[in-house]
C-alpha cells in the first residue's frame, strides 16, 4: 500500500525564437506576472519556481550551452488541477500563442509530468533528468505527458 | 472504428419527429429540463414527453438525472425531486460508406503539434473561416455545429464542434477554431471580436459585441 501522498510535479522547455527583451516577445513578457498570479491562486497549484531574486523562472538557463532555452517547473496536487489551470483559464489564450514566441527545434521532448512525494520539491537537474527520460523511452509511469499519463 | 450497432440504434431513434424535436429542445436549453418543461414545449401530454425522453435515454443520447428546478416555495411535494434530462457526453457518429475522419484528425493533429506549425493551421483556419461566411451570424454558427445562445450581451458557443481533439490538444485545437470563428466574423463583417474564454463544457471561443 502506498501510504505517501503524492503531487504532480511538471517541467517544460522551450526555445525562444526571438530575445526576450524584444518586441516579439512583448505580448508573452507583459502577460507574465498575471498567469503566475492566477497559476498560483488556483486550487491545487503547490509551487513553481523562481529564479533568484526574480518574479518568475525567465532568468534560468537549464542548458549550459544553451542560452537561448527557458524553463518553467511546477508542482501540483493532482494532473486534474494543473489540467484545470493551464487548459481552462485565461491560460489557454496564452498557451494558444506558444509558437509565436517559442518553439522546440532541436528538442525531442519539451514537458514532462512525473509524481513526487508530497512535500518534495523537485530540482532543475531532477527535472531534466526526467526529460531526459522521457525523450529515450517514451511515456514511462517515471516520466510521462498530458497525452499519456500514469496514475500516482 | 467502424460503425457501432449502438451508433446505428441512437441515429434511428431520432427518426420521430416529435422525438427528434424533444432532442432539440433539451439540447437547446443548455441545462437539465423536467419532463413537464418538455410536454409544453412540445405541446404534447407529459406520458407522451416521457416516453419519448426515455426513449433518447435509451439510445445513449440523453441522460437522467434527479434534481430539483429552481426555488421552490416548501409545502407538499416540494420534497421529491424531479427526473431531469440532459444531453448526454457521448459523440455518436455514422457516416456511410465507412470513413474515419476522427481519426485522421487525430493523426494530423499530432504532426501538426509535433511539427509546432500551431501558426499555419490558424492561418489556414482564418482563411477558410473568411471564405466560408455568410451575413447570417447565427445561421453560419449552427451550420459549423457551434450552437450559439446569448449570454450577458456575448455570444457564446455551446457546442465544440471539435471536441474529442480539443480534449487530447487544447492549445493546438482551440486556437484553430478561434482562427476558424475570426475568419467566420470577418468574411462576413459581423460586427463581433472573437475571443478565448475558456469554460468547461462549452466551446472556448466567445464572441464579443463590438462597441460602438
Amino acid at each position: 500500500m502506498n501510504t505517501v501522498r503524492m503531487n504532480l510535479a511538471q517541467l517544460n522547455i522551450a526555445r525562444l525564437r526571438f530575445a526576450l527583451d524584444g518586441p516579439e516577445l512583448k505580448d508573452f513578457v507583459d502577460g507574465l506576472p498575471e498567469i503566475n498570479a492566477l497559476g498560483d491562486s488556483s486550487p491545487g497549484f503547490i509551487w513553481r519556481l523562481i529564479d533568484e531574486g526574480g518574479a518568475d523562472a525567465t532568468a534560468l538557463r537549464p542548458f549550459e550551452d544553451r542560452d537561448d532555452i527557458l524553463i518553467n517547473m511546477s508542482v501540483w496536487e493532482s494532473l486534474e488541477s494543473l489540467r484545470d489551470f493551464i487548459y481552462h483559464t485565461k491560460h489557454l489564450e496564452y498557451m494558444r500563442r506558444r509558437r509565436e514566441w517559442f518553439d522546440h527545434c532541436g528538442l525531442e521532448a519539451y514537458v514532462v509530468l512525473w509524481w513526487v512525494p508530497e512535500g518534495h520539491i523537485p530540482t532543475v537537474a531532477e527535472g531534466k533528468e526526467r526529460l531526459e527520460h522521457l525523450m529515450k523511452h517514451g511515456p514511462t509511469p517515471g516520466a510521462f505527458t498530458m497525452r499519456n499519463p500514469y496514475p500516482a | 472504428m467502424g460503425m457501432s450497432e449502438d451508433a446505428i440504434s441512437a441515429v434511428g431513434a431520432l427518426g420521430d419527429p416529435t422525438r427528434r424535436r424533444a432532442y432539440d429542445l433539451v439540447v437547446a436549453a443548455g441545462r437539465a429540463v423536467s419532463r413537464d418543461e418538455v410536454a409544453q414545449g412540445l405541446g404534447v401530454g407529459r406520458t407522451l414527453a416521457a416516453f419519448h425522453l426515455d426513449k433518447l435515454v435509451e439510445a445513449g443520447l440523453l441522460e437522467v438525472g434527479y434534481g430539483r428546478l429552481g426555488a421552490r416555495p416548501p409545502g407538499p411535494g416540494a420534497g421529491r425531486p424531479a427526473k431531469l434530462y440532459r444531453r448526454s457526453e457521448s459523440q455518436v457518429a455514422v457516416i456511410l460508406p465507412p470513413r474515419s475522419y476522427v481519426e485522421v484528425g487525430a493523426l494530423l493533429a499530432e504532426a501538426v503539434e509535433r511539427s509546432g506549425a500551431d501558426l499555419t493551421l490558424q492561418g489556414v483556419a482564418r482563411e477558410r473561416g473568411r471564405a466560408a461566411s455568410g451575413a447570417d451570424m447565427w445561421e453560419v454558427l449552427r451550420e459549423w455545429g457551434y450552437e450559439p445562445f446569448t449570454r450577458d450581451g456575448d455570444i457564446c458557443l455551446r457546442n465544440c464542434p471539435f471536441h474529442a481533439l480539443a480534449q487530447e490538444f487544447p492549445p493546438l485545437i482551440c486556437g484553430m477554431s478561434l482562427a476558424l470563428v475570426t475568419g467566420l466574423a470577418e468574411g462576413a463583417g459581423w460586427p463581433v471580436r472573437a475571443r478565448m474564454r475558456p469554460e468547461k463544457g462549452h466551446c472556448c471561443v466567445i464572441l464579443e459585441r463590438d462597441k460602438r
